[in-house]
């Protein structure tokens, strides 16, 4: 007879389950006890209506096929649904990613019409963007210059991202898939600097000194 | 050792040929030996502007395909000693059969024998203009106070930075006065604000250049046109004079009198 260790502990929470794997097992014996407790679980908690799951993997790491089958395992009962998989660990690679994205990049040139300024993470550009160039960046844009040409901030999609700069005159803005022709939706006067954000689904530019009230939290860290 | 100046502006129709010309006639009067190389192949003019056409024998593209010397080429201008060279561009080839570093080895070769190398750069932003940078210590991008121009000129100087090119240098050519004051032409601190380039000289925009043209001679020959002492300042600035820029606003007497007065002619 062979010892069984509980590996998985499956614990309710008020979003749902979430499944506690062990970290020190082998990864096979983690699916055949996984896939046990799935198919063959008399438990009540496992029938009935859809109820979403987090899985956590603690300091395990899982390749994109083993999350694949891991899904599949936990997708055999139609009703459980995989929110998220967490795992403590990361490679070293998506760690750098991080880690480049967290800092505040610093340009110093001027960019010009036909060239294209790329920046994975937030930008401080000190200069100018001419008419016809274009700063894009993951993160926010913030140009200690003049803005005279286009700009995207959250170009993957993170709409809470601003666009600042010392003098606002731009041909284009983007924020995530917000895009505004300043000259058609609103109209530029003032001389400050000034920052561009989201406000419901719309643009809207305002000063500088109004930044902390809009993004209160801009630049710190958020799980 | 001389240097190797190139004159461009993306745009065409700005006046690059013009300015090569003029700046290149200031230089020799100022006593500095010139050649200028004209690099727009398949449609030469410096030729025409300086009425040197008649003396083409041999070209640039002759010289770099080692059909002739450099010495055999080069057209000297007589009403300059022996101050004003020009070596023409082919008119019958294309721009394509000559490379960068062809033009390098060209411009170095100029280089012992010259002060100043003035290359005009063809329009556009391809292979013509890759040979005409090719050779070249520094540059001046000349522009026309409209946005075009003024697009085409920073997309310009932008290519010149990304080929480790940073001495550049403004000439905003064909300002109108009288349009700038009523506010419907760009004025020229907005455009070298917008460029962001040290600028080296402003041209009114002036009937005698046109004048001159007809006449096969440069307007910088001229000492009474406006234009003619704004590219004559541009050469002194190049040398290293400082010369005041001169006043575009003022009316056409009290501006005379105020060149007069600063060239000591009263």
């Amino acid at each position: 007879m062979t010892i069984t260790k509980r590996n998985i502990v499956i614990k309710g929470t008020k979003d749902g389950l979430a499944f506690y794997l062990d970290d020190t097992c082998s990864l096979q014996e983690l699916f055949d006890e996984l896939e046990e407790k799935i198919e063959y679980n008399p438990q009540q908690f496992l029938t009935g209506p859809v109820i979403p799951i987090s899985i956590k993997l603690g300091k395990r790491y899982l390749t994109e096929e083993q999350r694949v089958t891991l899904m599949e395992i936990v997708g055999r009962r139609g009703n459980l649904l995989v929110k998220s998989i967490d795992t403590d660990v990361i490679t070293k690679q998506e760690a750098l990613i991080d880690k480049l994205s967290s800092q505040v990049k610093i340009v110093t040139r001027t960019v010009r019409s036909g060239q294209v300024l790329e920046h994975a993470g937030d930008l401080l550009l000190l200069g100018d963007v001419n008419p016809g160039g274009f700063v894009s960046c993951t993160g926010n844009i913030l140009i200690f210059g003049s803005l005279r040409g286009s700009a995207h901030a959250g170009c993957e999609g993170k709409e809470e991202c601003i666009i600042a700069a010392l003098e606002m005159d731009p041909i284009q803005l983007r924020i995530a898939n917000i895009i505004s022709r300043p000259p058609d939706e609103w109209m530029d006067t003032i001389t400050e600097m000034e920052f561009a954000y989201i406000t419901e689904g719309r643009m809207a530019i305002e000063k500088i000194n109004q930044l902390y009230k809009v993004r209160p939290d801009l630049g710190q860290i958020t799980w | 050792m001389g240097e190797a100046i190139v004159v461009t502006s993306g745009k065409g129709g700005v006046g690059k040929t013009t300015t090569t010309a003029n700046i290149g006639t200031a230089l020799a009067q100022l006593g500095k030996k010139v050649c200028m190389v004209d690099t727009d192949i398949g449609l030469r003019n410096l030729d025409l502007v300086m009425g040197l056409e008649n003396r083409i024998i041999f070209d640039l593209v002759d010289v770099i395909e080692g059909t002739c010397k450099i010495h055999q080429a080069l057209l000297k201008d007589k009403r300059f000693e022996d101050l004003l060279y020009l070596l023409p561009a082919a008119q019958t080839k294309d721009k394509s059969c000559i490379e960068p570093r062809q033009m390098k080895e060209l411009i170095n070769e100029l280089k012992n024998e010259f002060d100043i190398i003035l290359i005009d750069c063809p329009a556009g932003i391809e292979h013509g203009f890759r040979n005409a940078i090719a050779g070249a210590d520094k540059a001046i991008v000349v522009t026309t106070p409209d946005i075009s121009s003024i697009r085409d000129a920073d997309r310009v100087i932008g290519l010149l930075e990304q080929e480790k090119m940073f001495e550049t240098y403004l000439v905003v050519n064909r300002i109108r006065p009288n349009l700038v004051k009523n506010g419907e032409m760009l004025d020229v601190d907005d455009v070298v604000t917008m460029l962001s380039v040290d600028p080296i000289g402003y041209v009114p925009d002036d009937e005698e250049v046109i004048k001159h043209l007809h006449l096969k001679e440069p307007v910088a020959m001229n000492h009474e046109a406006k234009a003619g002492i704004a590219y004559r300042n541009i050469a002194r600035r190049m040398l290293g004079d400082s010369v005041p820029f001169m006043n575009l606003y003022e009316t056409n007497d009290g501006f005379m009198k105020k060149m007069k007065k600063m060239f000591g002619i009263h």
